[in-house]
């Protein structure tokens, strides 16, 4: 028997495995030549014409739906729900943000060399040997060193909190509890002004991306070709993972983990790993975010944001690798509409669905085909004789 | 929780089948408060005195242009207190809906996250909401006030009242930050030693203000001192409570707080902060014609809000126990400045009614504002005693206080 034959696809769904290359395949033109070629190839004004702005919104959800690959790696694939995965996320977007803001230059407001707010705080009292610059940004004015730093990051406090927790063999409901406590205590670090990130109002006002102006079509173009492609990569690897032997553990360790652990493979090995790698996921999601919406302040690793990102996963069907993808996509784009054309009711609106959906599609959106067979089934046989229900007790 | 509003969703179904058939010609503006999320409670109350604004506007003709009379319409939405989504929700006010002007933003990362998108697109933003300065862009006009207009003109009647210690006392975020930078370099040049100036941040949501009032009492020993608060929303609680059980009053050393108004007294129980002290450019307490005017009104429309001449359909409005305060006042000032101005240059185009701001007068509830040519108001400052009922009673007027965004300026003038 070869491994791969205990591949399975996600409870509840049919075999789509067959068609799905084609629909991938479908998805990544449209969303990586076709989406891009509206936008910068077709005339304004033309019924095809993509604007902008819409690109641009279209961008974030790519990133988002790379953080909901990486919470669904750990939550669906290997059963550990982290409550604070925006952490990560935020800690790729303030690398690639600290970069971008000492582009900034002398455009800022107070046209100095520094970025705006180390004017204000008197930095260059703090440090006056490198003119108001902390130690720990100077090599963040190498792009390649941002561009490490957004990995690297990530994975040292992902493998630091990781390693602590799993040799715990601190599980479940208590390490969803502890993730979200780290998420909450590194935003109130990084509220604080003395920190040197920003403190609330973060990193924002960025000028250019690499030396392109970051208010030019063609760059914001660039930035969502880039996040597409992100997300098919990481899209890959996900896919690829669950036909290796990694998987397999992976998913051995979702269903019991203590059998596991007893036939000889030592779990928090395996945990410490795929732990490792949602955060370096998020963290790429997060610094193609960044340039995209222009800001990262420290609201953007709360506990909120990290649940809002489970949420997608639960949407969407936590367990394929299809569904995070859907869940983001979807969630973010029916916020955007409804916080617009229903400002006053939309929160209303969202917590209907969510409540509708885990009531009525335990695996999602994705497993609204296998649910539609299932009552098709049952409703079949429907023309036996039912049985009378017997009367409540009293 | 509020009930789920099932009318006002009904009728706002209704509105869209609807919607086709419309009279007057309209003008879009654009609303970006936080309808929700965390900010929801201070910023949904501009959305309804906007909404008011325009409503009277309307009632009145609206605003002419080419001989021609314009309705206000609202295109509302919700940032949510999420700042990357204010940014999205701008650009698409701006780019989808083409509107002529927003009116929005409450917290100062907000108005960071939304300027580079008002100044790539040449949109109008009028900012209401007290704030540090430092910051000046060709496309945002700050009804807001200033350093200058809010905390110089509370620490110099401080001053007039005797005190020499100053304990500066904020949240760490930026607002606070500055504005104490700029007070402890404005009372050293009026004299005070460094000694005498104490400036300590406590992060959002603190509770625990025991060692800090510890401090505070130490600190006003002689009787000199008093505090000058840029707390925070829901902090300020536990700080006063700790405060009176201190033994402190508003005798031996008051607090002049900048963050509180009227609208926050609804949350906060304001028997704790009696005696203490206020300054902003608006109290809802001023005697004056348009101010009696402006609040009836309101409170009028509260209890059937509608904007006239659109088929814009109003939610989500409570009407029990409202009040005005400044951030709704300057709200309602940028509204009809901005009628003016398009008035004035007969047009609604950005460029043209950016020019056309510039000089505007309006005779508002607090008297008359002016803007100038650096986007903000010459206003007049007032110095308000807190009353056990959420209100102000005004102790001091300051006239025709010129707001100036830039530090370096208004202090190299001293």
């Amino acid at each position: 028997m070869k491994s791969s034959d205990y591949i399975s696809a996600p409870p509840g769904t049919g075999n789509p495995a067959r068609r799905e290359p084609w629909v991938v395949a479908f998805i990544a033109v449209l969303g990586l030549v076709v989406l891009p070629l509206m936008n910068g190839a077709v005339p304004e004004g033309s019924a095809f014409h993509l604007s902008t702005f819409q690109l641009g919104v279209f961008g974030k959800y790519l990133c988002y739906a790379v953080l909901a690959l990486g919470v669904n790696l750990l939550w669906g694939q290997t059963g550990i729900l982290s409550l604070g995965q925006c952490l990560f996320f935020a800690l790729g977007g303030y690398a690639l943000g600290m970069h971008l803001m000492l582009m900034i230059g002398k455009l800022g407001q107070y046209h100095a060399d520094i970025p705006d707010f180390m004017v204000f705080l008197e930095f260059p009292k703090r440090y006056p040997s490198s003119g108001g610059l902390p130690p720990h940004w100077i090599p963040f004015r190498n792009p390649l060193f941002a561009m490490v730093a957004v990995v690297a990051v990530p994975a040292i406090v992902g493998a630091a909190f990781g390693w602590l927790a799993f040799r715990s063999r601190i599980k479940g409901v208590y390490f969803s509890i502890l993730s979200q406590a780290l998420t909450y205590a590194a935003t109130l670090l990084f509220f604080r002004n003395d920190f040197t990130f920003g403190g609330n109002n973060g990193l924002t006002d960025f000028k250019t991306v690499l030396g392109y102006d970051v208010n030019l079509p063609s760059t914001k173009r660039a930035l969502y070709i880039a996040s597409a492609v992100l997300l098919l990569l990481v899209y890959g690897f996900c896919r690829w993972l669950t036909t290796t032997k990694f998987g397999l553990i992976q998913r051995a360790i979702r269903d019991s983990e203590n059998r596991v652990l007893f036939s000889g493979y030592a779990t928090a090995h395996f945990k410490l790993f795929v732990f490792v790698m949602a955060a370096v996921i998020a963290g790429l999601g997060g610094a193609l975010y960044v340039p995209q919406v222009g800001i990262i302040n420290p609201s953007d690793m709360g506990t909120d944001k990290s649940l809002e990102a489970v949420v997608w996963c639960a949407v969407g069907g936590r367990g394929s690798i299809v569904g995070p993808i859907l869940g983001a996509i979807g969630v973010n784009a029916l916020k955007s509409y409804a916080t617009h054309s229903y400002a006053e009711q939309w929160p209303y609106f969202l917590g209907i669905l969510f409540i509708l959906v885990t009531v009525f599609l335990p695996d999602g959106l994705v497993g609204i085909p296998a649910r539609i067979r299932s009552i098709a089934s049952r409703l079949r046989p429907a023309a036996q004789p039912t049985e009378p229900t017997p009367p409540a007790a009293p | 929780m509020k009930p789920i509003p099932v009318k006002t969703i009904g009728a706002a179904l209704l509105a869209l089948f609807l919607g086709a058939a419309r009279a007057a010609d309209t003008v879009k503006v654009g609303v970006l408060h936080s309808l929700s999320g965390t900010m929801a409670i201070s910023e949904t109350s501009l959305k309804d005195v906007l909404l008011f604004t325009f409503d009277e506007i309307n009632k009145a003709g609206g605003v002419k242009v080419g001989g021609k009379p314009y309705m206000i319409e609202p295109v509302v939405v919700d940032p949510a207190s999420n700042w990357p989504l204010f940014a999205e929700k701008a650009e698409q006010l701006l780019v989808k809906d083409k509107v002529s002007v927003v009116f929005g933003c409450w917290t100062s990362v907000s108005r960071k996250s939304v300027l580079p998108v008002f100044e790539r697109d040449n949109g109008l933003l009028f900012y209401p909401v007290q704030y540090e300065g430092e910051e000046l862009s060709k496309n945002i006009f700050y009804t807001a006030e200033a350093v200058n207009q809010q905390a110089i003109p509370a620490v110099d009647y401080m001053l007039g009242e005797g005190k020499k210690k100053f304990y500066l006392l904020g949240s760490d975020y930026v607002y606070p930050r500055t504005t104490n930078k700029i007070l402890k370099q404005y009372l050293k040049s009026k004299g005070i030693p460094d000694s005498d100036i104490e400036e300590i941040y406590t992060p959002f949501g603190h509770t625990d203000y025991q060692t800090i009032v510890a401090s505070i009492k130490t600190f006003s020993g002689g009787g000199k001192a008093c505090v000058i608060s840029t707390l925070n929303g829901d902090t300020n609680v536990p700080f006063f409570k700790e405060f009176s059980n201190a033994g402190l009053t508003s005798e031996n050393c008051p607090v002049v707080s900048f963050s509180i108004s009227e609208d926050e007294f609804r949350g906060l129980p304001a028997k704790a902060l009696a005696g203490h002290l206020g300054c902003w450019t608006y109290f809802m307490s001023i005697k004056s014609p348009e101010n009696a005017k402006f609040v009836g009104d309101f409170q009028k429309w509260l209890l059937a809000p509608k904007v006239t001449g659109t088929d814009y359909t109003v939610a989500g409005v409570d009407p029990k126990g409202r009040v005005t305060c400044s951030p709704m006042n300057l709200s309602r000032m940028g509204v009809h400045l901005w009628k003016q101005a398009v008035e004035k240059a007969d047009s609604f185009e950005v460029d043209k009614v950016r020019v056309a701001l510039v000089g505007q007068k309006f005779k508002g509830p607090a008297g008359e504002v002016v803007m100038q040519e650096n986007h903000h108001l010459v206003n007049t400052a007032f110095i308000g005693e807190t009353l056990p009922t959420g209100q102000f009673k005004i102790i001091k007027t300051i006239k025709k206080v010129a707001g100036e965004p830039f530090s370096a300026k208004f202090l190299g003038a001293n």
